[in-house]
Formats: structure tokens, sequence, C-alpha cells
């Protein structure tokens, strides 16, 4: 029986169209984009391409307001260190407590080793920021405000543009991982006052360790990376051809499915979801359903585990993901939902599933046909689920 | 993905003595749904031989912690009480082929669960050992026994082997302090016992790397502005009622409660109900409590838990 891939948050499955698009820059085009002959002169334009592929995608005034990276996490890392160098006599960040580990991580080294001050602000029970503490939390010490645009784990979109506004009134930069947003959501950087924007190849269809930073031009860049003069100085090493074709094609293609992500995935997303909340008792919606990510549908099952239930979907044939400890390694429920202050009768049962327009109609059948039976299974074994049928737990779910 | 043996995959999908053991004359219960994972042992102890006739397991929990917790039930069925406490938690890995090291912990929580259902069949309190310090990691309810216990089943010699096994210090790490000195404590006696070479025994000062506390802040003490002393009786009693109120909010999130039930010089009786009675973490709440009050007093004095209508 053919698998069911429900979790392209984690990653997507490489388009076919990519993948042939950027054969030929390993045997034929293999040159060195600085090369001054022919076989340098070709790879030069065809990542030309790529950035102009890019900048329609995000809607960048300039293509090169892009700069090619490893990914979504170099980026991240590139813009928070470029601009306390740049932001000069400021020395503080203000971020959320809900920011991939790309941010965060970065974020607690810095505050130890350099002595950077950091604002976590926090969001509600949907995981919705809280814009009063983030406006307070600006200051003229504030060298960036880094804020994701979507959560990867729950979906929930953030308001940037508005944030952005807000961090320019306080001088500091703005910056967004927009890793989970870009291909899913339009995205049209010109029209707002984002400063720098992080996005990522793999979570597109396209290839894994190629990303970009969007920096808006005017904006000032201290290179990560130093070495060559590639990226106009701004990301050293010679470029990695075939993966920014794939990233510039992955682009293209993400441009003309747009829509459908809107439409069609939604759509499978929403069905899902329903006939889950429906079919499932004590089964709760994580993050705000009101502004979302399409194709993302996180939910809790209270009084079971994580890693027991993708274990169990798994031998059904069904990949999704949790923000479970036991999955991580960590020993605590993810720091998304403990920001959210979801009860612990349920954080530790959050499953996340995440579609894309490689998915069909078919896939959230096989996953309705599974998701009960596992769930009705584990539940037969905790000896929690058997407790709050006798003892009166107080916990009434505001939403679900 | 973890790389879990066929044997564990085995009695994950396949679990062996689940469900209620209706006439179980032992229970035990270990973990709390906060913690990540709970185990309920459930065993039949014939009362003339001994011998546990019948055992069965109810566990909240990831795969291994599962699989764990079945391999335990069918390793001590048909065992005397004497031959049962024979056995480890190296024995419940080795039964399954082996656990992750990550994954180490479900074993002993096993172990554990074993102990308490046996004293519960013998009529004796299984106390997690809490009082006055001996809670080492507050985050997951660890007390300085299981970790000494686990240390000495399984000769742990370094900080993040006890983690793997007790997940003690797993969390905010402010504990890595006192956890490293039980470490020390019980490997240098087991120097003394012949049972650990010198040169193996965990030492503080060349440890690799140090542990750094990630957050030093409890998530119920929360600062307030001290009372200043002299207060009458009545005074007392309200800021008490109203530190509970602010906290209610917290209880009611774990689906538990918190009452004043009486006040007597300085110390403070409360009653917990719900999901807070018999939490591992009761401990850690009753010390927010404490905290809490003797900020909102600005004396000190100590909360005393009292069991539902007793006082």
């Amino acid at each position: 029986m053919k698998s069911v891939y429900c979790d392209n948050n984690a990653t997507t499955r490489v388009d076919k169209a990519v993948v042939e698009a950027m054969l030929p820059f390993f045997t034929e085009h293999f040159g060195n984009a600085s090369s001054m002959h022919a076989f340098g002169a070709e790879v030069g334009s065809a990542l030309k391409l790529a950035r102009q592929s890019l900048q329609r995608l995000i809607g960048a005034e300039h293509d090169h307001e892009l700069v090619f990276t490893s990914g979504g996490t170099e980026a991240d890392n590139t813009a928070i260190l470029s601009a306390l160098e740049t932001q000069v006599g400021r020395n503080e960040i203000v971020t959320t407590k809900v920011e991939h580990p790309a941010i965060l991580s970065l974020c607690k080294h810095l505050e130890e080793t350099r002595g950077v001050k950091v604002h976590y602000i926090g969001v509600d029970s949907r995981g919705r920021l809280d814009v009063d503490a983030f406006k307070r939390a600006l200051s003229p010490r504030t060298a960036i405000a880094t804020v994701m645009w979507a959560n990867n784990e729950t979906g929930t979109l953030f308001p940037v543009e508005r944030l952005a506004v807000l961090a320019h009134e306080a001088g500091a930069l703005f910056h967004t991982d927009a890793v989970q947003v870009v291909g899913k959501i339009p995205v049209d950087v010109k029209n707002t006052e984002i400063d720098l924007l992080s996005l990522s190849g793999h979570k597109l269809h396209g290839p894994k360790g190629v990303g970009a930073l969007y920096v808006r031009r005017g904006v000032r860049l201290r290179p990560l990376v130093r070495g060559g003069h590639q990226e106009r100085g701004r990301r050293a090493g010679t470029e990695n051809a075939p993966a920014i074709v794939g990233l510039g094609k992955a682009a293209d293609l993400a441009l003309l499915h747009l829509n459908e992500e809107q439409t069609r995935v939604r759509a499978m997303r929403d069905r899902l979801e329903h006939a889950i909340l429906r079919s499932v008792d004590r089964s709760l919606l994580m993050g705000d359903p009101d502004a979302r990510l399409p194709n993302t549908s996180n939910i809790a099952f209270e009084f079971i585990e994580g890693e027991a239930i993708l274990l169990l979907l798994n031998r059904a044939g069904i990949a999704a993901s949790s923000g479970s400890a036991c999955t991580s390694g960590s020993l605590e429920p993810s720091h998304v939902l403990r920001a959210m202050n979801v009860p612990y009768t349920a954080a530790h049962g959050a499953i996340r599933f995440s579609l894309s327009r490689d998915n069909e109609e078919s896939d959230v059948d096989r996953v309705l046909e599974a998701v009960p039976g596992v769930i009705a299974n584990l539940r037969s074994l905790s000896p929690f689920w058997q407790d709050q049928k006798t003892a009166a737990v107080e916990f009434n779910p505001t939403y679900a | 993905m973890w790389e879990y043996s066929e044997k564990v995959k085995d009695y994950f999908f396949n679990p062996k003595n689940s469900g209620v053991l209706e006439q179980a004359n032992g229970v035990g219960d270990v973990g709390a749904i906060a913690c990540g994972d709970a185990l309920r042992l459930m065993i039949k102890v014939d009362p003339v031989t001994d011998i546990i006739t019948a055992a069965r397991f109810q566990t909240f929990g990831c795969g291994s912690a599962i699989a764990s917790s079945s391999a335990l039930t069918e390793l001590i069925i048909g065992k005397t009480i004497a031959e049962a406490l024979v056995i480890n938690n190296q024995d419940i890995a080795d039964f399954l082929g082996g656990l992750p090291p990550e994954k180490m912990h479900c074993s002993v929580m096993g172990y554990e669960a074993l102990r308490a259902a046996v004293a519960n069949y013998k009529g004796e309190a299984w106390v997690d050992d809490h009082e006055d310090g001996a809670l080492i990691c507050k985050c997951f309810g660890v007390d300085e026994g299981m970790i000494e216990r686990a240390v000495r089943n399984n000769l742990l010699t370094m900080a993040d082997q006890v983690t793997n096994f007790t997940k003690a210090g797993g969390s905010c790490g402010t504990c890595a302090e006192k956890l490293d000195a039980v470490l020390a404590r019980v490997n240098a006696a087991l120097v003394e016992e012949g049972k650990l070479a010198p040169e193996e025994a965990f030492d503080p000062m060349r440890a690799p790397g140090v542990r750094m506390p990630k957050s030093k802040v409890s998530p119920l003490a929360k600062p307030a502005k001290p009372v200043p002393a002299k207060l009458t009786n009545v005074q007392r009693i309200r800021l008490i009622e109203e530190s509970l109120e602010e906290l209610r909010p917290v209880f009611r999130r774990d689906g538990g409660d918190c009452e004043l039930v009486d006040v007597e010089d300085d110390r403070v009786f409360v009653r917990f109900s719900g999901a807070c009675l018999g939490c591992q973490l009761e401990s850690v709440t009753l010390q927010g409590v404490q905290e809490r009050l003797m900020e909102k007093l600005g004396q000190p004095l100590r909360v005393i838990p009292v069991q539902a209508h007793t006082h």
C-alpha cells in the first residue's frame, strides 16, 4: 500500500521538474560562475534567472535583494548577526517564544556569550502574538525584531506587516522567518516594511541545502560567511549552482500552484481536520483557526502520547509529526505548545498533519480511516483515559 | 526516528497484559501526565505462596514506555515477590533486546512501578522520598532515592546518563549541581564497595563541559511586593486566600484545585483535589505555593497538605 505523506512542513518531495532542471548543472553546465569563460558565463546567467524567479515569488523590487544561502537557518543567522553589527549602539533583540530553533538557539547563545538582551514575546492559547507586549519591548536599544511569518507547528500566522511598521517606529530592523509561508500563501515584500526575510528550498518542493535571505535595498548586510566576492560580497563561497537552479524552478512552480494551496489543499486540510475533531472525543485544535496556513492542522489528543501515535500511524502507512517530547529526544513537550499554555493532558498528544499539492483526497481518506482506531487503541492502554471517565477533570477546552 | 529493536516494536504493537486487573491486590502508580509518561502496574499475588499469579499494566507514554511496561509484566508473572524484586531496569531493557540510551528511563519507570506495587501489596506506604530537599529534579519529580537506585543498578558514571535513565536534569537544568553531588556520592560508595573502578567514578572536577541552567524561574513563583509583618490572623487568612485564588488558574489548567483548610501559627493547611492529588509534582506545587505565600505575607511559613475529609 502506498505511503501517505502528511509531513510537508518538515520537508517536501522535490518536484520532478526541479530535478530535471538541476541535472544539467552537475555534468554539463558545471562551470564556476565567477570564471571568465563560457563555462562560467552559462552558470552565471542561470543563477540570475533563478534569482528572478525568487524575486517574482516573494514580490521583491530588485533581484539583487536576494542572497542565496545554504538554507533557512543560515539566512536567519545571517540576518540577526548582521543587524547586531550594523545597528550601532543597539544591543537588544525582540522575538517570540515560539520561533524555530534557528532563531531561538542563536538568541540564547547571544544572551550567554555576548550579553545581548533578548525579549521573548508570548502568545495566547491560540498561538496569537501579544502585539502589545511586542510594542512595549521595542525601544531605542532594539537592533532587530524577528518574528516568524507562520509557526511551523501550528501554522498560526503572525501579523508581520504590522509588526514591521512597529519595529521601524522604534528604529529597529525587522526580519521574518518565512520558510513556512513562501509558496503557501501570497507574499509581496515590496508592499511591506519587512527588511529581511528567510526562505528555504526544501519547504517548497525544491532541494535541501539551499535557501535565500531577502535583504531590502538600502539595508546594510554584514556577511556571515567571509571569503570570495560571491553574492555581491554578502555570502562567500562558490555558488551551489544546481541547488540554486532547482530553487529557481521550485519558485516558478510554487507561483503557478499558489492558488491551488489556497483552494484544493485548504479544502483537503479542512476535511481532514473537521472529520477528526468530529469523530475523536477529546481532540483539540491547536493554533488560530482564523489565521493559519492552508496546509497545516495540529490536533492534540488528550491522555495519550505523541510518539506512540506516530508509531502506530507509521505502521498504517501514514507519516505525520508531533512536538512530543519523546520524538525529539528532549524530555518536554514542544516549546510552542508550552508557550500556548496547552494543558498537560493534551500537550504530549499533539500531532501535526501538514499537506501539500502532492496530496490527494484519497490520502485524507486513509488518514481518517486510521486515526480513530489508533487513538482508541492507545487510550485503552492509558491509565488517565480510564480515570478521566470517573474522576471530575476540570478542563473545558475553549475551542475545538 | 528511534532505532527500536524488533522486540520493542512487537511489545508496543501487540502489548501483552495490558488493561485493568480486576482482582489486583497490589497497585503501583509512577510518573505523571505532566511529565509525559506514567505507568500503573497491577499485580495479583497469592498470599500463601507469595507468587505473582497475574499482572497487568496501563501506560501513558511513548512506544518504549508501553513496551517496557508490557515486558515487565511478562518478567514478573509466575515469580515470587522476592524473585521479582531482583529484577531491575536493565533486565527489562535486555528482555526487549535493548533500548536507545535516551529511552532507558522507560525501563526505570517499570522498575520503580514494580517496587511501588509490591509495597502496596505489603501494605507499606510507597512514598517518594520528597521531603526536605530529597527531591532533586523538580521538573520531573525525581528524588534522590530513585537516582541512587538507577546509578547503582546501572553503574552510571556520567550526569547525562542519569538524565537518560531517570529524566532528572532533562528540563530546566537547575538541579545539575545537586545531581552531580548525588552521582559523586553514590559513585564513591560504589568504589568503596569494590563495584566500580576508581578511575571510572564520576569526578565533578573533570566533568566534560559545564552544564548551564536553562532557566531559574519557577512557573509558580512570581515576584510580589513583600508585605510588612505584624498582620492580624484575619489579614493573614485573607492574604492567603487571595494568593491561592491567583494560583487557581494554574491548578485548573492541569485539572486540579487547592483550597485553604486551616491556619495555625506559621502552618498553613491546604487540600489538593482533582489531578493535583497523587501527582508526582505535588511536592513541587506545594513548594511553589509556599514560596508565593511567603512572598505575599513577608514571613516564613510552612504549607502542609491534608488528606481529603480528615482535617
